[in-house]
């Protein structure tokens, strides 16, 4: 049986209309809508109000764009302090939906939509599909988590928007997922990168090929990763691999996405006012260079997010997209400011190490990374699965494979880390968003 | 000739070892040699099996990667010197022994060794040339 053909002719949907706005119009917009919101979080927000009274700052102030750069930061603990309906501007009588985010520590951070924030999450979601060549017609498998999470209900309103056919089937149940995929000629599925890779994972041992499925597109994201991982992904499948980038203290999925180009997450900044900042200084950084992106709501009536610090690491492209869309590009997240490890006083990021299994043949970026403390001294073990193609049967090769990937993680990290290969399918596989480093320092 | 060994990466942890003999047992697969080359940090299983197919699947099903190798089972004589006299005739060869171990049972007053080699044609002519037995498959049960 050949591969059916994956690619489909581009098809244009009205709904990507203001992807295309031109500058001069975009940027009037997106002032019309900062003064309007930063109004809003005045006259709505009493921490928004005692901060920028104690700038001396008015709503008056915001009268350019570059003006945003008065106005103070929203950060990650301002959600958690005022936990639960603090920076709510909106009575709950018109909030329609509530979500939350899985607080790793304590309380989790509870964000809220009227009906009008809803249908602005849902176009965003549309137009990020739409971007990504998804139409009517298509079947969404939709193995995001339903529930607080946003990665669910949000890619679900965006498919059913689009007129697509959505398969809500959550995450887990993999076989079940594999099933579904192929009796019911699933064409397109939105899940975390790392889930997917489970699910390519599981399907071969089904004896199950993907390429010879109608699927032809994933929408990946709630987590950072690599373009080795594309790589990967789409040439095990023959899909194409978009990454979809959002989180849910702006609105959940929907805030930036790739065309098909894939140089860059277009962001839809009619609705999402970007900035880079340094992340130390707070200082507005220029287009083009590296620093964590501040993200302000235009658009979000029950809950205004000014300047909210998304602690992720990216880079402005001001130069038009070969798309022709006018929409500003940031670079793929490869990190983010607080995934960031120090080990020996040197900074590590666990993308570093996806990358850099990723260049050594015949490993899947399955692994994991232990810190401990020993002799007050911080030790860092990266474990990687054995795979069929990287098992020998001879002790020197696998050896030598060791070495392979300690050289490679050296090459990047500048540390050489210890590297245990251990048996497959023992680290365990996520649902969700994966978890890639077990910090045992502090029990050490 | 060539035989089909299955070869089973292992942490080198303890009770990592049963698991795959006890599915093997299970199925009624029986074990006719086996190896285990370990370093202080992980291990591999060698094993040559009654049915290699059936075994590599239910390995392969319960999560392990196997590795499929062409192995030697060769006839040494069982005196002092029968084993060197075997590989005297690689030296000066371009056939290189990866590794080798025993087989748990003798055949009257010969021994059965398991080699490993590079090059397991141009070993099987050899050893056969010096009128060495090769054992084919069928003959290693007990």
């Amino acid at each position: 049986m050949s591969a059916a053909p994956k690619a489909s002719p581009p098809v244009f949907h009205p709904v990507s209309a203001p992807d295309y706005l031109p500058t001069p119009q975009l940027r009037e917009l997106q002032l019309m809508r900062l003064k309007a919101i930063v109004a809003r979080g005045w006259d709505r927000v009493p921490l928004e109000r005692k901060r920028m009274e104690a700038r001396g700052l008015t709503p008056e102030h915001i009268a350019s764009l570059p003006d945003i750069a008065k106005l103070p930061f929203t950060v990650k603990s301002d959600l958690r302090d005022t936990y639960p309906f603090g920076l709510f501007a909106s009575p709950m009588e018109e909030i329609v939906r509530l979500h939350a985010s899985s607080g790793t520590t304590g309380k989790p951070i509870v964000v809220a939509y009227t009906q009008q924030d809803v249908n602005v999450w849902t176009s965003v979601m549309v137009r990020s599909f739409a971007i990504c060549g998804l139409h009517h017609g298509d079947v969404i498998q939709n193995a995001y988590g339903y529930g607080l999470f946003t990665g669910g209900l949000g890619a679900h309103y965006g498919g059913e928007g689009l007129g697509a056919t959505v398969i809500p089937i959550s995450g887990g149940n993999t076989d079940r997922q594999i099933m579904v995929m192929k009796d019911f000629r699933v064409t397109a599925i939105c899940s975390t990168p790392s889930y997917f890779l489970h699910l390519i994972e599981r399907a071969a041992q089904l004896d199950v090929d993907i390429r010879e499925l109608p699927l032809r597109a994933g929408v990946f994201g709630a987590e950072p990763w690599t373009e080795g991982m594309r790589k990967r992904i789409e040439a095990l499948t023959g899909i194409r691999a978009f990454d979809i980038y959002g989180l849910s203290e702006i609105i959940g999925p929907g805030v930036a996405v790739e065309c098909p180009h894939q140089d860059g997450l277009h962001i839809f900044e009619d609705h999402f006012y970007p900035e880079i900042v340094d992340p130390d200084t707070g200082a507005v950084l220029p287009d083009g260079e590296e620093g964590e992106l501040v993200l302000t709501t235009l658009s979000k009536f029950a809950m205004p997010m000014i300047r909210y610090r998304t602690r992720d690491i990216t880079s402005l492209i001001a130069e038009p997209c070969p798309c022709g869309r006018s929409l500003r590009r940031m670079r793929r997240i490869g990190r983010r400011s607080d995934d960031m490890l120090i080990i020996r006083g040197v900074n590590v990021f666990p993308s570093q190490v996806e990358a850099a299994l990723l260049e050594v043949e015949g490993t899947l970026p399955h692994y994991q990374i232990i810190l401990t403390r020993r002799h007050g001294l911080d030790q860092m073990e990266v474990q990687v699965e054995v795979t069929a193609e990287s098992f020998s049967d001879k002790i020197g090769a696998l050896e030598q494979l060791n070495d392979k990937i300690a050289d490679a993680i050296e090459h990047v990290l500048g540390i050489r880390v210890l590297v245990t290969l251990v048996e497959p399918h023992t680290i365990q596989r996520s649902e969700g968003k994966a978890k890639r480093v077990i910090d045992k320092r502090s029990q050490s | 000739m060539k035989i089909q060994q299955l070869s089973v990466f292992s942490e080198n942890k303890p009770g990592h070892m049963i698991a795959p003999c006890r599915l093997l047992a299970e199925a009624g697969i029986d074990l006719r040699a086996l190896s285990l080359a370990d370093t202080q940090r992980f291990g591999i299983l060698r094993l040559i099996v009654s049915d290699w197919r059936k075994a590599k699947g239910l390995l392969e099903a319960s999560g392990a990667v196997v590795k499929v190798t062409e192995v030697l089972a060769v006839e040494v004589p069982d005196h002092p010197g029968g084993l060197a006299d075997v590989l005297a005739l690689f030296a000066g060869t371009t056939i290189n022994i990866e590794y080798m171990y025993a087989f748990p049972f003798r055949r009257g007053e010969r021994a059965v060794l398991v080699f490993r080699f590079d090059q397991p044609d141009a070993a099987v002519s050899l050893l056969q040339s010096a009128g060495i037995n090769v054992l084919d498959g069928g003959s290693l049960d007990v």
